[in-house]
Parts: C-alpha cells; sequence; structure tokens
C-alpha cells in the first residue's frame, strides 16, 4: 500500500498512531513492511492457507463475535444432508461434473430450498463471469430459512465451517505459505483480540489478489473472517479494496464489461433471457427479500434511458435491441479469437494491452492479425507500434510488410483537457473541472464516441434494415459546445442519474425509479448524484469544515453512503455496539434511522419490524437484517450458490506451481477457466513430471514511481528518471545457487517466453521452507515494454492465460520459470530457446492440462486429464 | 557606513537570522534569500485554477491545476481534499509532466495495411473511416438468430478494451453505442 497507494496509505500511519498495529504479508518487503508492526512473507499463491489459518483460530478457540454472529450472519442456517465437503472428497465438494469442469450447487443448498431454485451445472455462470453481477447484491436464495440458534446442529453453517477449516492448522499454514507458527500466531492473536464491540479491525488488499485462480476465494476468505469478528459495515472495519486505475470501480458500475449493463444489470444471455419477463425475473428473483426486488424498474429504466421515445412498455421497452451472448466473450477469449481469424477490428481506449495483459505475445499476435485496430491514447503505446516494434518484429513472428492490421492512432485528450467523474476506490465519484482546451487533434473519449455515434446514424439515415434501428432509435441528442462541438459531460451525468421523463426533472435516488416508462436512468446505483439538479460529485466542502465521515465532498453511490451494510454498526436493538464504536443507530423517539453516515436501511423501519410471510422485495427484510442486497438479509459465511468454485474457500494450488498441493489430492481450483489453444501452453505442474524445469516461484507488482504498463510514466521524464530500467529482485541465497550477479543480467524463461532484466541481489526476497524443501520466489515489476523514454522487456510476457472462474480474471500474479544468468538470446536463438523448454517439459501442441487430480469425483485415476473437447472448453459450449 | 553595511551583512546572514529569529530549524524564513523574497509563487499569479482528481491510481487524491497563457504551469495537491489532505505521491507530483510531456501525441496517425512506417491523418477524416469500417465489420460477422431461431443481434467481429482511466460519462457513451450497434466484446482493465 505504501508502495502502489501512497497518499492512502497515510491513513494507515495515523492508526499506528492512535495505537492501531499493522501487519503486512507479502512475498517480498516493501515499503510497507518497514511500516507495519510484523511483516510475514508468504509463498505467492498460498493466501487461502494463511487466512483459512486465522478462520480456524477463531472458531477452535470461540473468538467470534457471537451476538453479531448469530444475528446478522448464515452461521445458524442449516444446509442440506446432500452437501459433501472437500474433507470428504480429497478436495473437491459435492456436485462437481468432471466433464464440464464445473458444479452442480444443487446439494450445497439450505435444507428445504431444493425446491426453490433449479438444480443444474454452473458452467454457463462461470462463461459470462456472472459472478461479478453480486458487486452489488448477493446470489439468489430463497428469504426462509432453517435455524438452530444454538449453533450445534451438525449441518449448521457454523459446525460446517469448523469441519472444513479444521485442517488450516498452524502447522498446515507453516507447511503451506512458509509462515512461521509464531508469526502465523501473532497475526491471529491481534486480529481477534482487536476486533468485538469496543475495537474493529480493517483488512485491506490490493487488487493482484483478484489476479489468481482462486481470486474471489481469497477474498471470501477474508470476508468470512471480519464477518465472524463482526468487522462489517462498522467503522473502521471492512474489507478495503485498493484498485489500481482512477476510475476503475465507475468503469465496473458504468461498465465497459461484456456481461454487464449499468448497475450490475447483466447482459441478456440468449437462451436464459428470451423475453424480458424472464430477464427481469432473473435479477428480481420473486419471493426474495431484499432490494433487487425492484430491479423490475431499475432495467425498464435503463432501456428508457437508452431509447428513449422508441422504448414503450407494448415493445417491452426495446429489451429486444439488447445483444445477446452465448458464452465467454472476455477478453482473453477475445485475443485468442484474435489469433484465429474471427475479429475484424478492435478499440482500445487508454489501455495498453500488448504490455498490461496476460501472455503480452498472444495480445500482440491478435492485433497482428485484425483488420483494423484503433488506439486512443495520451502517448504512442506498445500496443499501437506492435506492428514495427515489439519483442516479435525480432523474431520474425511479425513482419511489418505482411502485417495487415490498419492502424488508427488518435491522440487523446488528459484528465485536464476534460471535465468529468471518476469513482474512486471507496465508490466515491469526484467531478473534475477542465483546465483547459485540449492541444491540436486531442480529444476526450465523450467527443469520440459522441461523433462517431453521430457519424454511424447518418450513415445509417436511409436503412431499412431491421439491425440499425437500434442504432437508429438511439437517444442520442447531447448538447454541445465550443469549438469542437464538445459534448455536455453534465448532460450524460444528469442521464446517469436518471430524470422524469415527461419533465426532464432529475431523480433524487432509485427509490423514484418507476418501471412503467415514465422515468429513465442511465445507472440506477448512481441515481442521486445529480440529485435537485446540483451536481453532488462537484461537491467540495473542505475536509477539516465537516465531520470525519466527510459527507459533503464528493458523492458516494449508493445514496451517499460511505459505509455499506452500516446497520451493522448497531445490535439488533438498534442501539450502537458500543459507544466507542457508534456509527448509525435507531432514534427512538423521532422513530427514524440516524447516525454519522446516511443510513443503509430504510429510515423509518424500527429494529422490531417483523415481515409477513407472503412479503418479499424490501418488505421482506426485518428490522434486525442488514445485509439489505442479500436474499436473506444476512452475511454469507457459507455461499449456497453464486460462488462458482464452492460454497467455502479451499487451499488450491496455482495453476502453475511446483508444489504438490499438502493440504488435498485436489491439486488446482478444479473450476478454473483454461484455454487449450496452441499459443497458451501452461508450465507443468504436481502430479504432472517435469514442473522441475521451471523450479522457481515469480511474481510481480507495482513501483511507485511507474503505473501499469507504463504509458502513463514511461513517457513522463521524472518518472522515467527515477526507475530507469527493468530489473528482477532475487534472494542471496538463489543469486549464489543459480550464479546471478548483483547489478549484471539475467533472463528468465516460461513455456511462453523468455525477458532479460538486470538482477537486483536483496534481503527483500527470502527463501521459503515449505513442506521441507526451500522455494525461491523472484519479484519484477511489471511496467516496461519497448516505448516511451524507459525501455525494457515486459514481465507479463511470462504468464500464460488461466482465469478465476467467478469472474475471468487471469492468475498473473504467480507463475513458473526457470532463470538463469546473462542476457537472453536474440532473433529466431530466442524461439529456439522456449522450443527447448517446452519440449524438456512435454508441453507438446496436443496436451491438456490435467484438471482434476483426486480420484474422489469418482473419475479415474489421478492425474487423468480433462475430458472436455478443446472446442468446448474454447467456446464455452459445456452447459450453454 | 561601514558598521551599518556590516550589521545589515550579518543580520541578513541565515545562520544569524535561524539563530536569532523564529525558525531556528532554518526550514523557513531564515533561509529565504532576497531573491526568492522577491519571487511570487506561479500559483498565485495563474490565470485560472481547476479543481481536479489525480489521473493514476484509485485512491482519488484531490488537485489543483494552474493554467497560465493557455499552458498548464503547475498541479499540486488540494489540501481541502479529506482523502489526501494535499499530498500526492511522486506520480501525482508529475502530474504536470504528464499533461506537457513532450512525447504526448497531438496529431492523429496512419499505418496503412502492409506499410512500415506511420502517415498522417485529418481528424474528421480518420472518424470518417473508422466508421466505414464499423459498419463494414458488422456487416460482414452481424448475427440475428442462433440455431433455435432465438435472437441474437450482435456482431463478434468488433471489440474494445479501456475504460478504467477514462470519465463515467465516457463509459457510459461508450457502453451505449456499443449496445447499440450489437457489438458485446466491450471490456476494460477491471477483468484484468
Ligand atoms: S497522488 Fe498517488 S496515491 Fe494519490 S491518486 Fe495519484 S497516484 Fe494515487
Amino acid at each position: 500500500m505504501a508502495e502502489a497507494h501512497p497518499v492512502g496509505f497515510q491513513w494507515v500511519m495515523e492508526a499506528k498512531k492512535r495505537g492501531a498495529k499493522v501487519f503486512h504479508v507479502d512475498p517480498r518487503f516493501t515499503r510497507t513492511s518497514a511500516l507495519a508492526d510484523t511483516y510475514l512473507p508468504i509463498r505467492a499463491g498460498t493466501d487461502i492457507a494463511l487466512l483459512g489459518g486465522v478462520v480456524r483460530y477463531i472458531l477452535d478457540n470461540e473468538l467470534d463475535f457471537r451476538e453479531y454472529v448469530l444475528a446478522y450472519t448464515n452461521a445458524a442456517t442449516i444446509v442440506s444432508e446432500q452437501f459433501a465437503d472437500t474433507e470428504d472428497l480429497d478436495g473437491l465438494f459435492s456436485g462437481y461434473n468432471p466433464e464440464t469442469g464445473s458444479y452442480d450447487q444443487t446439494s450445497w443448498q439450505y435444507e428445504g430450498h431444493g425446491n426453490h431454485t433449479r438444480a443444474r451445472g454452473t458452467g454457463k455462470e462461470r462463461e459470462t463471469a456472472a459472478g461479478l453481477e453480486h458487486e452489488s447484491h448477493g446470489a439468489p436464495v430463497a428469504a426462509e430459512t432453517h435455524r438452530d440458534e444454538t449453533l450445534r446442529h451438525p449441518r449448521c453453517v457454523y459446525q460446517i465451517l469448523k469441519r472444513h477449516f479444521a485442517r488450516y492448522t498452524p502447522e498446515m499454514v507453516e507447511r503451506v505459505c512458509g509462515i512461521p507458527q509464531e508469526k502465523f500466531l501473532e497475526l491471529a492473536r491481534a486480529w481477534t483480540e482487536n476486533s468485538g464491540r469496543e475495537r474493529t479491525g480493517v483488512l485491506v488488499y490490493s487488487v493482484g489478489w483478484t489476479q489468481h485462480s482462486v481470486g474471489v476465494q481469497y477474498i471470501r476468505t477474508g470476508a468470512i473472517i471480519q464477518t465472524l469478528l463482526g468487522n462489517i459495515g462498522r467503522p473502521g472495519g471492512g474489507i478495503l479494496a485498493l484498485r489500481g486505475h482512477a476510475s476503475i470501480q465507475g468503469s465496473t458500475d458504468i461498465p465497459t464489461l461484456f456481461n454487464l449493463l449499468p448497475g450490475y444489470l447483466p447482459m441478456p444471455h440468449h437462451a436464459e433471457h428470451p423475453t424480458f419477463a424472464r430477464w427481469v425475473d432473473s435479477i428480481r428473483h420473486p419471493g426474495q427479500k431484499g432490494f433487487w426486488g425492484n430491479s423490475r424498474a431499475f432495467a425498464v429504466s435503463l432501456l428508457k434511458a437508452y431509447w428513449g421515445d422508441a422504448a414503450t412498455p407494448e415493445n417491452d421497452f426495446c429489451y429486444g435491441y439488447l445483444p445477446r451472448m452465448t458464452g465467454d466473450h472476455g477478453t482473453y477469449q477475445q485475443v485468442l479469437n484474435m489469433i484465429d481469424g474471427h475479429v475484424k477490428g478492435y478499440f482500445l481506449l487508454g489501455q495498453n494491452p500488448a504490455v498490461g495483459s496476460a501472455h503480452g505475445k498472444a495480445q500482440r499476435l491478435g492485433m497482428a492479425n485484425l483488420d483494423w485496430l484503433v488506439v486512443r491514447d495520451l502517448f504512442m503505446i506498445e500496443s499501437a507500434t506492435f506492428w514495427k516494434n515489439s519483442p516479435e518484429i525480432a523474431t520474425g513472428e511479425i513482419v511489418p510488410e505482411e502485417c495487415r492490421t490498419e492502424v488508427f492512432f488518435l491522440p487523446a485528450a488528459s484528465h485536464v483537457e476534460k471535465e468529468g467523474t471518476f469513482t474512486q476506490t471507496q465508490r466515491l465519484l469526484q467531478w473534475r473541472e477542465k483546465a483547459l482546451d485540449p492541444p491540436g487533434d486531442c480529444r476526450s473519449e465523450l467527443w469520440f464516441f459522441y461523433h462517431l455515434g453521430r457519424v454511424l446514424r447518418e450513415k445509417l439515415a436511409a436503412s431499412t434494415k431491421p439491425r440499425d434501428r437500434a442504432l437508429l432509435d438511439l437517444a442520442w441528442d447531447y448538447p454541445t459546445h465550443g469549438e469542437y462541438a464538445e459534448p455536455s459531460a453534465e448532460a450524460v451525468l444528469k442521464e446517469i442519474n436518471g430524470y422524469e421523463v415527461a419533465t426532464g426533472r432529475p431523480l433524487g435516488g432509485f427509490a423514484e425509479a418507476k418501471d412503467d416508462g415514465s422515468t429513465a436512468i442511465g445507472c440506477w446505483i448512481y441515481s442521486g448524484v445529480y440529485a435537485d439538479g446540483v451536481n453532488q460529485a462537484a461537491r467540495r466542502k473542505p475536509g477539516h469544515e465537516q465531520s470525519w465521515v466527510a459527507p459533503e465532498w464528493g458523492w458516494a453511490w449508493p445514496a451517499n453512503r460511505r459505509t455499506l451494510y452500516n446497520r451493522a454498526s448497531a445490535d439488533p436493538q438498534g442501539r450502537p455496539w458500543s459507544e466507542r464504536k457508534k456509527y448509525v443507530w435507531w432514534d427512538a423517539e423521532k422513530g427514524e434511522w440516524t447516525g454519522y453516515d446516511v443510513p443503509d436501511f430504510e429510515k423509518t423501519k424500527p429494529p422490531t419490524f417483523r415481515p409477513a410471510d407472503d412479503a418479499s422485495g424490501p418488505e421482506a427484510l426485518a428490522g434486525d437484517d442488514p445485509f439489505v442486497m442479500q436474499g436473506d438479509g444476512k452475511a454469507w459465511l457459507y455461499a449456497p450458490r453464486g460462488v462458482l468454485d464452492g460454497p467455502l474457500p479451499t487451499h488450491y494450488e496455482p495453476a502453475e506451481s511446483p508444489m504438490r498441493n499438502p493440504m488435498y489430492g485436489q491439486q488446482a481450483n478444479p473450476t478454473r477457466k483454461v484455454y487449450d489453444h496452441p499459443v497458451n501452453r501452461m508450465n507443468p505442474s504436481p502430479p504432472e513430471e517435469h514442473s522441475d524445469v521451471f523450479p522457481y516461484v515469480f511474481t510481480v507488482s507495482r513501483l511507485t514511481e511507474h503505473h501499469t504498463a507504463g504509458g502513463m510514466s514511461r513517457t513522463v521524464r521524472p518518472l522515467a528518471e527515477l526507475q530507469p530500467e527493468m530489473f528482477v529482485e532475487v534472494s542471496p541465497e538463489l543469486a549464489a545457487q543459480v550464479g546471478l550477479a548483483h547489478l549484471g543480467w539475467a533472463h528468465l524463461v516460461s513455456g511462453r517466453a523468455v525477458i532479460e532484466a538486470r538482477v537486483l541481489v536483496t534481503d527483500r526476497l527470502t527463501p521459503l521452507r515449505v513442506d521441507g524443501r526451500v522455494i525461491h520466489q523472484l519479484w519484477l515489476p511489471y511496467h516496461f515494454g519497448t516505448e516511451g523514454l524507459v525501455t525494457g522487456d515486459s514481465a507479463n510476457d511470462l504468464f500464460g492465460i488461466t482465469l478465476d472462474p467467478n469472474v475471468l480474471i487471469q492468475e498473473s500474479k504467480v507463475g513458473t520459470c526457470d532463470v538463469r544468468p546473462g542476457r537472453r538470446p536474440t532473433g529466431p536463438a530466442l524461439l529456439d530457446l522456449v522450443a527447448e523448454y517446452q519440449r524438456r517439459a512435454g508441453m507438446t501442441a496436443d496436451r491438456r492440462v490435467p484438471i482434476v487430480t483426486t480420484d474422489a469425483a469418482g473419475g479415474d485415476a489421478a492425474g487423468n486429464t480433462d475430458e472436455r473437447s478443446a472446442e468446448a472448453a474454447r467456446d464455452g459450449g459445456g452447459d450453454a | 557606513m561601514f558598521r551599518l553595511g556590516l550589521r545589515t551583512f550579518i543580520e541578513g546572514w541565515p545562520v544569524y537570522r535561524q539563530l536569532t529569529g523564529t525558525d531556528p530549524l532554518g526550514r523557513g524564513a531564515a533561509a529565504q534569500s532576497a531573491r526568492s523574497a522577491g519571487l511570487t509563487a506561479r500559483t498565485e499569479t495563474a490565470d485560472s485554477m481547476a479543481r481536479s482528481v489525480c489521473p493514476y491510481c484509485a485512491v482519488g487524491c484531490g488537485q489543483r491545476v494552474f493554467v497560465s497563457d493557455g499552458q498548464v504551469t503547475q498541479i499540486e495537491g488540494d489540501p481541502d481534499s479529506p482523502i489526501s489532505r494535499g499530498r500526492l505521491c511522486p506520480k501525482g507530483s508529475a502530474s504536470k509532466s504528464l499533461v506537457t510531456s513532450p512525447l504526448r501525441q497531438t496529431k492523429v496517425r496512419y499505418r496503412r495495411p502492409y506499410s512500415t512506417e506511420w502517415e498522417d491523418l485529418e481528424l474528421d477524416v480518420a472518424l470518417d473511416m473508422i466508421a466505414d469500417r464499423v459498419l463494414a465489420a458488422r456487416d460482414e460477422t452481424w448475427e440475428d438468430v442462433d440455431d433455435a431461431g432465438r435472437p441474437l443481434n450482435r456482431t463478434l467481429g468488433i471489440s474494445s478494451l479501456g475504460g478504467a482511466t477514462l470519465d463515467n460519462e465516457e463509459n457510459y457513451l461508450i457502453k451505449k453505442l456499443f449496445t447499440a450497434m450489437g457489438a458485446l466484446q466491450i471490456e476494460n482493465q477491471a477483468r484484468i
């Protein structure tokens, strides 16, 4: 955090000054470690084992915040007797289908829920990254559950949790993660001692956590700890995700993502959502508790914002215009499709995948096989010059005279040359004023897309083709101003906020959304950002002139709430858990919720409220159900559905690991998304043979002085001067073993690439003793490429493509490699070296990565190969 | 004259001022030279100041952007921000160098198929050419219905990547336009 989010880190230092203990867990000692009370080095990819150890420590010593856990979580809920745990099945849960590599979640359900929910596989959810829809709400589950408030029932969640994590002992943590037991116990003790009525603890992660084949389950393990300790919805608690781009939260909320529409509404699926009613019901889940009950109004209002007058009740508000998903259309699938010649044109908007995405060569080969590419950026980045300046030019894999891709480079306006909002990592929208006009041909994306839409519509004006109706009927009238006819960002923000169609009056919030077409809302969770016709995101009341919650600086979604689920900061009766940790509470005299923040609860619903038996939606929430977006109003220690790789987190080895899984026969995540494509050969891991060809673990992260793929930092003189060169950090022990000299050169080899870097021998990296052997880890920054003021090989070239099944994010924080002294070969000799490693490791073109490595699934012996056909794996046919 | 001169000389000596004045650590007035006393901060004489946000990471530090004669002359931390309290890290502090970098591209560049060099192109011509290519790619790869006759309304012939560095308003228009043209393969860094 001190390295990559330095200004945010000042608050950690403030807390430390007031007595907070700071623990830092990282494969590498960083500036954060230097300022922490305790630093725990960890083997990359083993965080679930560590955090699972903390869960076991809490449960074994009964250190959970019992009142909170009983009232606000599903700890007491009883689970179906068909459920079988990884303890029973050697690392698999019940319902695993080796044919599709995915789970049927029926047996994971709560007791008595079998009839409410359809039994089926989850391959489709994986292909469409359906887990992302849960960014604002839980997975569907019926409201009524069987509970045992004594927590003794053998099938209640609490007891299931206890059994599941029983083997995550301090000894096991040491064996898997390489963390000495005393250090682990110091962490577990401090975390539990600093949680409860009087105290709260916070978990902070950077989004490298999401770049694992089990990334979602990392975060779930953290959530289980924080929920057991009563640290959710309370001040000084929570789980803080430190995201890495100025508005990456905004681009998830208003998604430029294939599977979502604004506000986490799903993009329709051709088979699942044939009609408007089916689509809406799949979001609304009739019979459930919670605010998603209103989703018909959100869906209708979005379609009204998109298609204006053309969207009527008679035509289902133009639902038919929406394109349909049939499977995985994510960025990695797209890139493989580019290589295979299926994609014609590609837009890159302030993003540099040639350096920033996993498997750089696949990215560049994909770009070299397009009809056309549009790059919009401030600088000439590697993704714009792949055809004349890339590693593949040197090896002859791309020849400019033979590369047909037509490239348009359009210079972009910078953040000071346009106005608009960024959503930062705490869901806070902040409006930027424009300082000056952009130079030359530079334009904002707002300008480019508005005018592209205008030109497209002009060109199609005479068209009678049905396919062109969606473009011609689009509500695309934005006021423009100035010499360049820049569209008004404020007008767009007003549409995002939503307005009454008849009068144009901006809505005050999503509670005003209507399902009859009388309101239009571009992104329902942002409704309120333009309440009263005032740009609330532009509010800048100085921090020192307001309370510590600072509610009048910018605007946070939803409803300007700074801490989500803050009803949980009060006890079931609505009283603060303690004076010290007071945040939101029930004012009995006034008959309303009040406090320092906007209460995350219906304002006048008393703590004693009990819903009618047949209630659904928000009316079904009791006065002590704080988790208002969950189908049962409870925080989920155990996820009966929605998490595709299991109701509970389980330690699996990374897709590429030098080690056999010490905990289960199942080696790696059995539901991870693999792509069997000739370009994407994965290094072997146990129990496969030849994992010793790639004996070292490497991980990558950021330098303080550079930003992601370097397009905004290697091009900027002061930053380029501060970190001028690509390097690799190695421990003195590894340097001695391999013969690497400090400040000399080394090259690293994976089954995809060879890259070189200067050697930095440092005890910031330490060999770990893991399961009776020594594991060496290497660390690299991933910012370098061939353009800019300072250049170097790209660390992301080393990675292959394997994805988390829930969100289709790649595993690019851990892989295996070999390291050798000296510079890498150049030209065709480089390809020969990779080929030699592939041959030695048995990475033939027809090899399939083994998915199931235990016979507990009912399949054949350990080490068998996945049965799926390459085609099914590629197009996500599975059970689509 | 000489005495007075010597006294003035001694009083003007930074160590003397540091020891006798209100700035014993010598970080403020004591260390100020006559030259720096006569200078004015360019933030004070700027023609305008815009309140902005750092474009790098998602902490969202407040920035003040000072402009004189149509040029950004300074970008510094906004002390009013309850998030950053006026601080900027090395990247945020380099924002002025970012927006004024001589490496910034300000002209459209065009690479023909099989060419080895960039060429110039007018912006409106480029926009028109891109629109033609979008329509052609869409026509070539359009899918009306699936094998079972269910609607698809889409093209898988067009991809887009990017958005995490852009404004919400921009992402909104990008998604809206692509969705209306049936382009589904729209992604950004949040997937990466
Ligand atoms: S100044 Fe540094 S910490 Fe603050 S937003 Fe910018 S990059 Fe992030």
